[in-house]
């Protein structure tokens, strides 16, 4: 058994969100250089290049990269060994949000009631998923969630006889009607299996996986390169405004199904696509 | 093509400007988003007046972040300008005339703005670092319990945008989409 003190929690979490919403990871940093590069469209090229400035001046003037400094979504994946001691863990990680969210000057975008609509002026509650694994660390992802394009994501419920063919228009459907709206150049997260929440889970959890690696099951990988190539052919491109560059990465992830379903989730992201991974 | 503008932006201005122009602005306009949009459509239906001055204005949909001791404002890009189909209709009739955000406009907000001669801007979604440099000044002029979402006046300077929607309603979002799809 390892003891961890939840005030470390707390502390590492309020620091990731504020690295998170200051700094784009290396390998979403470097997917944009490299769409810059490759982009056809004058105007899409344009934007790209501010799009780089923008990220210089974030990085060097403590300004978050976009002003949607999004809901805060955890993902704790304990190990079994581990013991927490001090504060219930619950509300240690919702004071790291707190914290790092006054604390990093981010906005507060979180409401109390989905229908009353009261800021909580403070960013919580973060959402936060849980898992327990084996080992005696603890691993903690910060991905704050824009909302732009997070309200472009879908969930289908798709038939069995659909098959690969109907996943694949259903990830294309919900990539045109996103379009301008979710900020491209893109990052998809798709979820294939489960149940209906289960879908989405994966999606999300698709988002955090670094945009250079692909999944291990070849006919998956086969799949993120594809649909990666028949999106960037939609020509919606950087901003919505014509070009070659519509999503830097389409990540896939996949789980067990029922014999009657195939749910199949799409997690939009815009090109802030934030996410830091400590293990503690 | 480039051009430079100063607010306000009048008919006589939109004129000027067609789809897929990259535009510069300069001068005063207003900002305001979901909440606020919302309860300045309720004040008329009160029969009350608006807090802003809507003739020839200006309306950018954006919520910035907190600003650092020292700034004029945080990150500010902007934001899904769907949200505010429901409302921009009645504002664009009241004299209304340029609407900077990101995104799809409805049937009914393209068809007020070709009838209002007006214009929809894109600013680069995500550049909210890069967009607060062109903010000069910043003050909230109501709604402060709001938040990020209240009614903010700010003074630009040369604010990058791109004519989406123009007074005749050409629409960049599905024109230039067609030039690079193969799919």
């Amino acid at each position: 058994m390892r003891k961890v003190h939840t005030q470390e929690i707390t502390k590492n979490i309020k620091e990731m969100c504020i690295e998170a919403n200051y700094y784009l990871s290396k390998d979403m940093d470097y997917a944009m250089k490299q769409a810059f590069e490759t982009e056809k469209s004058e105007i899409g090229r344009k934007i790209l290049n501010q799009l780089q400035d923008n990220l210089k001046i974030a990085d060097e003037e403590k300004i978050p990269i976009c002003q949607d400094t999004g809901m805060a979504v955890i993902f704790m994946e304990i190990g079994q060994q581990v013991f927490f001691e001090g504060d219930f863990l619950e509300d240690a990680i919702q004071e790291g949000v707190r914290q790092g969210y006054r604390e990093g000057f981010l906005r507060k975008s979180v409401v109390k009631d989905p229908i009353q609509r009261e800021n909580t002026k403070d960013n919580t509650p973060a959402v936060i998923h849980y898992s327990i694994v084996t080992g005696d660390k603890v691993k903690i992802t910060v991905a704050p969630k824009g909302f732009g394009s997070e309200n472009m994501s879908r969930v289908f419920m798709l038939k069995p006889a659909d098959g690969v063919e109907g996943v694949k228009n259903a990830i294309l459907t919900a990539v045109k009607d996103a379009g301008p709206n979710a900020c491209p150049p893109m990052v998809v997260g798709v979820g294939i299996g489960g149940t209906f929440e289960k879908c989405a889970i994966l999606a999300k959890k698709a988002l955090t996986r670094q945009v250079n690696e692909h999944s291990h099951i070849p006919y998956v990988r086969e799949l993120e390169e594809e649909l990666l190539k028949k999106i960037n052919g939609l020509g919606i491109g950087p901003g919505g405004l014509g070009g070659t560059t519509t999503a830097l990465a389409v990540n896939i992830n996949t789980f067990a199904t029922h014999i009657a379903g195939l749910p199949v989730a799409v997690n939009i992201c815009c090109h802030v696509n934030r996410h830091v991974v400590r293990e503690i | 093509m480039d051009k430079y503008i100063n607010t306000p932006i009048t008919a006589e201005k939109t004129e000027e400007l067609k789809s897929g122009d990259y535009v510069y602005i300069t001068g005063t306009i207003y900002v305001a988003r979901d909440a606020a949009h919302k309860r300045m459509i309720e004040a008329l239906e009160r029969g009350e007046n608006l807090p802003i001055d809507i003739k020839d204005s200006t309306i950018y949909y954006m919520g910035p972040s907190p600003a650092r001791e020292g700034q004029v404002i945080g990150s500010a890009g902007p934001t899904t300008s769907s949200r505010m189909d429901k409302y921009a209709p009645i504002l664009l009739d009241l004299g209304e005339k340029a609407m900077i955000g990101k995104g799809k406009r409805s049937p009914e907000v393209i068809d007020a703005i070709i009838r209002n001669k007006a214009v929809y801007f894109a600013a680069i979604g995500g550049a909210g670092a890069l967009l607060s440099k062109c903010i000069k000044k910043s003050e909230i002029i109501c709604y402060e319990d709001l938040g990020a979402e209240a009614v903010r006046k700010i003074e630009v300077e040369n604010f990058p945008v791109i004519v989406v929607i123009d007074k005749n309603g050409n629409n960049l979002y599905e024109t230039a989409i067609l030039k690079y799809s193969n799919y």
